[in-house]
C-alpha cells in the first residue's frame, strides 16, 4: 500500500511536460488528478519511475462556449464539469455522467483528461464522449493533433497518445435539443459500472432520426453501439425495445465476479432500452 | 434493582465516548509512537499451498533502514526462551495442549517424538476451544516454517527504521516455492482422494461432533411432511474499519513487556500470549487503547502479536506493525463459511416434529483462539423460537487452504439464524400456510422462567407473538400484502417482496461450568470494580473491553444510578491489564449482561457498605438507613442525612468507622451468570426487486426487537441499526471469494463490497421488554441481533416477490447477477455461466424439495407466473 | 526529497519529503495528526478524508507533493476557538458515530457535503456520503446528524458546544 520510490518532477506548462516525456522515455507517467495512477501505484502493479505532475497546469482547467461546440480542458475535475452551468445546459450528458464518477472526494480530483487518456473501458466518462462524437485535442514534440473519440481507444488500457503526447483538450458538440441519457448499473454507489450506458438521440417529427449509443464495460474498451444505432435510425419510438436488442451485437464483455459476459449482454440491452426512452422524454 | 428511582439508566445519556472521537483526538494503536521504536512489515506466501524450498535474505538485510530480517527457522528458538514461565494451571489455555501433547494425540510433528524438548516437539497453536477429545490441531508457527498453508502465510518478517524501507526491503526476499495441491471446496476436502492441508493429521476433517436430543427418526418416520434444504453461509470478511495493528514495549525496569494491542480481548490475549511466548503473566501488560472496531476480528491472539513480543524480546526495542487493508484481508479472521443441510418433518398442520441438521465448517487452514467452536454456538439455535420434541445436530470442521475462520458477528448463530427462518419459508409454502402463521403455530408460549429448548439448552424468557403481532402492525402487512398483489396483476417489472425473521439468539457468554463442558476452557464471568475516592467521585475499573459499544457511559449510568450520583462524576477505566487485572472481555453480546450486571452487583456493595458508615455517623442503626438519590437518611428523620459523597469522604479519611471496618469504599464483584440470555425478535424486510436487471432495492426494513430492560436506548439502537446493516450486507453484498488455487479473488475494498450509505434504507424499530431471569438487571444484551436476524428477512424478501416464478431461493450474497439468474433458470432459459462455479463454491441445490414450476411454488395461486418481462 | 509548504488547520509547516510519500502519511507521521485515518489504501472508504483547499480529498491517494503550495484542513482544524464544529456537535447528538475510527473522514466528507449541496435531500446525502464507508452505525444517524446541521443551519439555534 505504499508506491515504489520514483522521481517527481513539475511541469510548468504543456510544453515543458512534452520535453520532460521526451527526456524520461516510457518509464515516464503523466499525473493529473491521480485517481487511476496512483491506487495502482500503491499495490505495486505500476511502477513508473518518473511522475510528471500536471496538476500546475491550471489553464487546462476550464469549460469554453465555441460555437457549435464545447471545448474542455483536460485537467477539469470531474466535480467541475458536473457543476458547470454551461455544460450543463448545452450538454448536459457530461455533467451527469461526470457526477457517476467515483464519490465526491473522487471527483474533487480526477479529471476529465486522466479519465480519458487512462482509456479504462470500465470508466464512465469515455462512453459518454464516444456517445458524443467528441474530438481529442493532443500535443506532442511533433505539433499538435485532433483525434476523434471512435479512434482513440486501442486496447485494454491503451490510447493513440504516444509517449511524448499530452491530451490537452475533449471537445463536444452542443446537444442542441436532443435527448440524451446515461444508465450506469453498479451494485454500490462509489462502484465502477458492471455495464454503463450513455445514449444521444435526436429526434424529428414524432420518429427518432439517430440514435448515439455507447457502452462501458462492455469490451477491452469503450465500444459504441452500432447495430443498435444502425436499428434505431429511423425508427419509431414505440420499437426503442425491439431495436436496443442489438445493442450488445459487437461487444466482448468479460466474466468477472461481478457479472458473466452472458449477463453483461443482457443488461447492455436493458440499460440501452432505458437510456434511449430517457432520451427521448428529456 | 436499585433502591433509588432510576434516573440515568433507560435514558438515552450522550455518550461520553465521543469528544476525543469527534475532534480526532483519540489514541488509535497507530497514533503511538515510542523512542527507539521500529516497524516490522511481513512477507506473506502468494501460493495457497506451497513447500519453501529456500529463503535467501541476505540482500533485503543490505537495503537502507533495515535493522532485521527473520525467517521462520531464524525465530524458531525464540518463542520458549521461558518454557516453564507459564505452568498450564495459570492460564487454562495451555492445559488442554499440554496434555494432549504429552499424550500423544493426532498432534505429531517433525521430529523424532522421542519426548525431548527440541523446538520441533510441541504443537504451538492459538486455539483454546477443544470442541473433541480427538480434535486435530494442525501445528501454527507465526512465521511458517517449510510450508506455507494459505495465501496470506506469514514466510518472513522484516524490522526497520520506518514503514517505507521495511515495505521496500520485503521485494528482496527471495523465497523459492514449491506449489502443492491445493483444497478450498469443504465437500472436495472431504472426499477421499483430496489433497491434504496437514499431511501430518490424516485427513482433512478436524472434528466432528453431535448432539441429539429426542426419537429424530420417529419424527421424520411418522411426519405428514418433510422439508430438505441445503443453505450455504458464504465466508465474509469482518472489515473493522481500523486494521490490526500492535507496539510491543520492552519494559527495562522489570524485564517484562508491554503490547499495546488493536484487540477486544486484552485478558483472554494475555494469557495465550503469555503461554506462547513464554512471558510469565505478570510481567504481561496488555493494552488496548482506543479499538477502531473489532466485530470477531479482534477476538483473538494473532501471529503478529507473537511476533512483535519475540521481537521486542530480541532486539531489546519497540517494535510496531500495522496490518494493511490487504494483509487484513488475508490475514485476520473470516467468518461464516458453512455449508448447512437441514431438514423439517411437520404434521399437516405445519407443526414442527423434528429437525435434523448436518454442518460443514470452513476452519481455513490453522485453528484460531475460537475457530472450531463457532459452529457449537450455532447448534444451540437451529431450533429458534420453535419447540419440537426432536433434533439431531452434527457439524464437522473442515481444513481448508484459506484464511481461518473465527468469530464474526453473530459466529455461528446467524447462520442457525439464517436455516431455520429459511426453511420455515419452505415449511409455510409446503402447507401453504402464511410464512407469519406457520411460525406462529410454532412459537413457544410466552413464558418468564428458563424453558428448556429442543437443543437441551434453557431459554431465560421469551414472548415471540408479541414481537410478530407488532411487527405485523407496524410494517401495515395487509397494505403491503395487496400492494404487491397489485403488482403482480400489474406486471410491474419491479415486483414487491415481504420477508420475515423471527429470530432468537444466544447472548451473555456466559456460565463457566457451561463454557468448559463445551471445551471452552470456562471462565466465563466478568469483574467490575467500583471505587469511590476521596472526593466523592466514582471510578468504575470493568473487566469488558469496548470498541464502539459506549460502555464508557452506559456503565456509568448503571453506577450512577446505584450509587446515586450524577452520571458525570463517574469514570468507566478498561481495556487495561494493569488497570482491570481480571477480565474476560468483549464478544457474544456478553459485556452488559455478564458485564454490566457486574457494575451494578459491584455498586451495591459500596452502598452496602456505605449504609453501615451511614449508620455510624448519624448515629442510628443500619436498620433504620434508607438509602435515595444519594442520600443516606433515618427513617422516619429525614433531617438526619448524609450523602453518599460525604461517606465516601469519611471512609477515606478512616478516622471515624464503625469497629473492625476497613477503609475506603471500594468493591468488586465477579459475576458468573448461572445461564445465557437469549433475546429475541420479529423482523420485516421489504424489497423492491427489478426483474429485468436483478438489483434489489431494500425498500423498508421493519424490526420489533427484545433485549430485556434497557440502559441507554440511543445505543440499543444504534448496535441494532450496525448489526442489520451487516446483515444485509451478507444477503446482499459480501463475499470472500477464492478462486481454485486458493488466491483471493475480493482483496480489497474494491472487490469486497461492503455497503455505504446509499445501499441501506433507514430502519423502522420498536421494541417490546421482557426481563431475563438471568441476572439484578433483566438485561440481555443485544450486540449481534440485527446481524442474525437480517440475513434470512432479506433474502426470504426476495425469494417472496420472485415467488410467482418458482423460485425457492438464491443464495446469498443476493447479487444481481444470481437474482437475474435464478429469473433465467425458473424459465427454461440458458443464463450462461453460473457464479457458484466460479467462486468455487458448491453449486446450491435450488431444486430441494419444491419443483421448480413457475406455477407450482407460488404462496398465492393467483399470481402471474412473472411471464416474460425480460 | 522535495521541499514542500503547506497550511495545515491554518499553521504553516515546511518540510522535505520523498516524491511517493501520501500525504495521509505526511499528516499522520511527520506533522503527528493522528485524526487522520487510514482504512482502505485503495480510495475505498474515507476514513483519510481531509480537505484540500476547502474541498474533499481522500489523503491517502493525494502525494505530499501534490498538496505543496495547498491548504489541508483536518478534523482537528475544523472547531472555532475550542468549539466543536456544528458537524462535530450534530454527530455526538445523533448518535452517528460508534467506534469512531470513520468518524473524522464522516465528518470532513459531511462538510464539504454541505459546503456543496446545503440543501441536499436525504438521498443526496446519502449519495454524498458514498465514498466513506462505516461498518458500525448502519448510516441512519450519519444521515441524521448531517440533517441536523442543515436544521439548525436554516435559522434554527446552534446547539451549545
Amino acid at each position: 500500500m505504499i508506491p515504489l520510490a520514483f522521481d517527481y518532477e513539475v511541469a510548468e506548462s504543456v510544453d515543458h511536460a512534452i520535453e520532460l516525456l521526451g527526456q524520461h522515455g516510457e518509464e515516464a507517467k503523466l499525473l493529473a488528478g491521480g485517481h487511476s495512477l496512483l491506487p495502482i501505484m500503491k499495490l505495486r502493479l505500476a511502477a513508473p519511475t518518473v511522475l510528471i505532475d500536471l496538476g500546475r497546469l491550471s489553464d487546462l482547467s476550464y469549460v469554453r462556449d465555441e460555437g457549435d461546440h464545447l471545448a474542455i480542458g483536460a485537467m477539469t475535475r470531474q466535480c467541475d464539469l458536473e457543476r458547470d452551468q454551461t455544460l450543463q445546459e448545452q450538454c448536459g450528458l457530461v455533467a451527469y455522467t461526470a457526477s457517476l464518477v467515483g464519490d465526491p472526494s473522487v471527483r474533487h480530483r480526477g479529471t476529465i483528461g486522466g479519465s480519458v487518456s487512462h482509456g479504462d473501458a470500465a470508466s464512465d466518462l469515455p462512453s459518454a464522449l464516444l456517445a458524443l462524437d467528441a474530438t481529442f485535442t493532443v500535443r506532442g514534440s511533433n505539433g499538435e493533433r485532433t483525434v476523434a473519440a471512435g479512434d482513440f481507444f486501442q486496447d485494454y488500457l491503451q490510447t493513440v497518445l504516444e509517449p511524448d503526447e499530452v491530451l490537452t483538450e475533449i471537445r463536444v458538440p452542443k446537444l442542441n435539443g436532443a435527448g440524451w441519457s446515461y444508465k450506469k448499473f453498479n451494485r454500490r454507489a462509489q462502484d465502477w459500472a458492471v455495464v454503463g450506458v450513455a445514449a444521444v438521440v435526436e429526434r424529428s417529427n414524432g420518429s427518432i432520426s439517430s440514435a448515439r449509443i455507447g457502452l462501458t464495460n462492455m469490451g477491452s474498451t469503450p465500444l459504441r453501439a452500432t447495430a443498435a444505432e444502425s436499428a434505431l435510425a429511423g425508427a419509431d419510438p414505440s420499437s426503442v425495445a425491439e431495436a436496443t436488442g442489438s445493442a450488445d451485437e459487437g461487444t466482448s464483455p468479460s466474466s468477472d465476479i461481478a457479472a458473466s459476459a452472458e449477463y453483461r449482454r443482457h443488461l447492455a440491452r436493458v440499460l440501452s432500452r432505458r437510456a434511449v426512452e430517457e432520451a427521448l422524454s428529456r | 434493582m436499585t433502591e433509588a428511582p432510576e434516573k440515568f439508566v433507560g435514558g438515552g445519556v450522550p455518550r461520553k465516548e465521543d469528544p476525543a472521537l469527534v475532534t480526532g483526538r483519540a489514541n488509535w494503536t497507530d497514533n503511538i509512537k515510542l523512542p527507539g521504536m521500529l516497524h516490522a512489515t511481513l512477507l506473506r506466501s502468494p501460493y495457497a499451498h506451497a513447500r519453501i524450498t529456500s529463503i535467501d535474505t541476505s540482500v533485503a538485510k543490505e537495503q537502507p533502514g533495515v535493522v532485521a530480517v527473520f525467517t521462520g527457522d531464524d525465530l524458531a528458538e525464540e518463542y520458549d526462551k521461558n518454557p516453564q514461565a507459564n505452568p498450564a494451571a495459570v492460564t487454562g489455555y495451555d492445559l488442554s495442549l499440554e496434555e494432549r501433547s504429552n499424550g500423544g494425540a493426532s498432534v505429531t510433528e517433525t521430529g523424532d517424538n522421542t519426548g525431548g524438548e527440541t523446538v520441533d516437539e510441541k504443537t504451538r497453536t492459538f486455539v483454546a476451544w477443544i470442541v473433541t477429545e480427538d480434535l486435530k490441531v494442525p501445528n501454527h508457527w507465526p512465521i511458517a516454517r517449510g510450508e506455507v498453508n494459505f495465501a496470506g502465510d506469514i514466510v518472513a518478517v522484516v524490522v526497520a527504521t520506518d514503514r517505507y524501507k521495511a515495505q521496500d526491503a520485503l521485494e528482496f526476499i527471495d523465497v523459492e516455492y514449491e506449489p502443492m495441491d491445493v483444497v478450498t471446496d469443504l465437500e472436495e476436502a472431504v472426499a477421499s482422494g483430496s489433497p491434504l492441508v496437514h499431511e501430518n493429521l490424516g485427513s482433512n476433517e478436524a472434528y466432528t461432533w453431535n448432539l441429539d436430543t429426542g426419537d429424530i427418526e420417529d419424527a421424520f418416520s411418522n411426519a405428514a411432511l418433510t422439508v430438505k434444504e441445503r443453505y450455504i453461509q458464504q465466508r465474509l470478511i469482518p472489515n473493522a474499519i481500523e486494521t490490526r495493528g500492535i507496539v510491543a514495549n520492552p519494559d527495562p525496569i522489570n524485564g517484562g513487556y508491554t503490547l499495546y494491542s488493536s484487540t477486544q480481548v486484552p485478558h483472554i490475549l494475555k494469557a495465550v500470549l503469555s503461554a506462547y511466548c513464554g512471558i510469565p503473566e505478570q510481567r504481561l501488560r496488555i493494552v488496548a487503547p482506543d479499538v477502531g472496531g473489532g466485530f470477531g476480528s479482534k477476538l483473538n491472539a494473532y501471529s503478529e502479536e507473537v511476533i512483535g513480543l519475540v521481537l521486542a524480546r530480541k532486539l531489546g526495542v519497540p517494535i510496531k506493525w500495522i496490518e494493511d487493508r490487504s494483509e487484513n484481508y488475508l490475514a485476520t479472521i473470516h467468518g461464516r463459511g458453512q455449508v448447512q443441510d437441514i431438514e423439517v418433518a411437520a404434521d399437516s398442520e405445519g407443526r414442527i416434529q423434528g429437525m435434523r441438521v448436518k454442518l460443514l465448517a470452513d476452519m481455513g487452514a490453522y485453528l484460531q483462539v475460537n475457530t472450531p467452536g463457532i459452529p457449537l454456538l450455532g447448534a444451540f439455535m437451529y431450533p429458534g423460537v420453535y419447540t419440537f420434541p426432536a433434533y439431531s445436530f452434527e457439524c464437522t470442521g473442515v481444513f481448508t487452504n484459506k484464511t481461518p475462520t473465527d468469530a464474526y458477528r453473530g459466529a455461528g448463530r446467524p447462520e442457525a439464524a439464517f436455516a431455520i427462518e429459511r426453511i420455515m419459508d419452505a415449511l409455510a409454502r409446503e402447507t401453504g400456510l402464511d410464512p407469519a402463521e406457520v411460525r406462529r403455530r410454532n412459537f413457544y408460549e410466552p413464558f418468564d422462567e428458563p424453558t428448556t429448548t429442543p437443543a437441551g439448552i434453557q431459554y431465560d424468557s421469551g414472548n415471540y407473538q408479541m414481537t410478530l403481532d407488532r411487527v405485523l402492525e407496524l410494517a401495515d402487512y395487509e397494505g403491503l400484502r395487496a400492494e404487491q398483489q397489485r403488482r403482480r396483476e400489474s406486471g410491474d417489472p419491479v415486483q414487491l417482496g415481504i420477508g420475515f425473521s423471527t429470530y432468537t439468539e444466544i447472548c451473555g457468554l456466559a456460565p463457566s461450568q457451561v463454557l468448559a463442558a463445551l471445551g471452552a476452557g470456562g471462565a466465563g464471568w466478568e469483574m467490575a470494580k467500583v471505587q469511590m475516592l476521596a472526593s466523592g467521585k466514582v471510578e468504575v475499573i470493568t473487566g469488558t473491553t469496548p470498541h464502539g459499544q459506549g460502555h464508557v457511559t452506559s456503565w456509568s449510568q448503571i453506577a450512577a444510578d446505584a450509587l446515586g450520583v450524577d452520571v458525570d462524576d463517574v469514570e468507566v477505566l478498561h481495556g487495561d491489564t494493569a488497570i482491570a487485572p481480571y477480565g474476560r472481555d468483549t464478544y457474544g453480546s456478553r459485556s452488559l449482561p455478564v458485564g454490566g450486571v457486574a457494575v451494578h452487583l459491584a455498586a451495591q456493595k459500596v452502598v452496602d457498605k456505605a449504609k453501615k458508615i451511614a449508620a455510624h455517623m448519624l448515629e442510628a442503626a443500619e436498620g433504620d438507613i434508607e438509602f435515595e438519590g444519594g442520600t443516606f437518611s433515618v427513617v422516619g428523620s429525614p433531617d438526619q442525612n448524609v450523602t453518599m459523597q460525604r461517606v465516601a469522604g469519611a471512609a477515606y479519611l478512616a478516622d471515624n468507622l464503625p469497629e473492625g471496618m476497613e477503609p475506603v469504599l471500594s468493591e468488586e464483584y465477579f459475576f458468573d451468570p448461572p445461564n445465557f440470555t437469549f433475546p429475541f425478535g420479529a423482523h420485516i424486510c421489504v424489497t423492491e426487486v427489478d426483474t429485468e436487471t436483478g438489483f434489489v432495492k431494500i425498500r423498508d426494513y421493519f424490526g420489533v426487537d427484545d433485549c430485556g430492560p434497557v440502559i441507554n436506548p440511543t445505543i440499543v439502537d444504534g448496535q441494532l441499526h450496525g448489526g442489520i446493516a451487516q446483515g444485509v450486507a451478507q444477503a446482499l453484498y459480501e463475499e470472500a471469494v477464492y478462486d481454485e488455487d486458493g488466491n483471493l479473488t475480493t482483496g480489497s475494498m474494491v472487490d469486497y463490497l461492503i455497503p455505504g450509505a446509499p445501499e441501506l434504507p433507514n430502519y423502522t424499530l420498536e421494541r417490546t421488554v421482557t426481563p431475563s431471569p438471568s441476572n439484578a438487571l433483566g438485561v440481555k444484551g443485544v450486540g449481534e441481533a440485527g446481524t442474525i436476524g437480517a440475513p434470512p428477512a432479506v433474502i426470504n424478501s426476495i425469494v417472496d416477490a420472485l415467488s410467482p416464478y418458482g423460485i425457492t431461493h438464491i443464495d446469498m450474497p443476493a447479487s444481481p447477477w444470481k437474482v437475474w439468474q435464478a429469473i433465467q433458470d425458473s424459465q427454461g432459459r440458458d443464463p450462461g455461466t453460473r457464479d457458484a462455479d466460479r467462486s468455487g463454491r458448491p453449486s446450491q441445490a435450488t431444486d430441494s424439495a419444491t419443483s421448480m414450476d413457475p406455477e407450482a411454488g407460488s404462496t398465492n395461486p393467483d399470481a402471474p407466473t412473472g411471464g416474460d418481462r425480460t | 526529497m522535495r521541499r514542500i509548504q503547506m497550511t495545515v488547520d491554518g499553521r504553516a509547516h515546511v518540510a522535505e519529503v520523498e516524491p511517493r510519500l501520501l500525504l495521509l502519511h505526511h499528516l499522520r507521521e511527520n506533522l503527528g495528526i493522528g485524526g487522520v485515518h487510514a482504512g482502505c489504501n485503495t480510495t475505498s472508504c474515507g476514513a483519510c478524508t481531509v480537505h484540500l483547499d476547502g474541498e474533499s480529498v481522500k489523503s491517502c491517494t493525494v502525494l505530499a507533493v501534490q498538496a505543496d503550495g495547498h491548504e489541508v484542513t483536518t478534523v482537528r482544524g475544523i472547531m472555532d476557538n475550542g468549539l466543536w464544529h456544528p458537524m462535530q456537535q450534530a454527530f455526538h447528538e445523533a448518535h452517528g458515530l460508534q467506534c469512531g475510527y470513520c468518524t473524522p473522514g464522516m465528518i470532513m466528507a459531511s462538510i464539504s457535503l454541505l459546503k456543496e449541496k446545503p440543501n441536499a435531500t436525504e438521498q443526496e446525502i446519502r449519495e454524498g456520503l458514498e465514498g466513506n464507508l462505516c461498518r458500525c452505525t448502519g448510516y441512519e444517524n450519519i444521515v441524521k446528524a448531517v440533517q441536523l446541521v442543515q436544521q439548525h443551519s436554516n435559522g434554527q439555534a446552534q446547539p451549545a458546544s
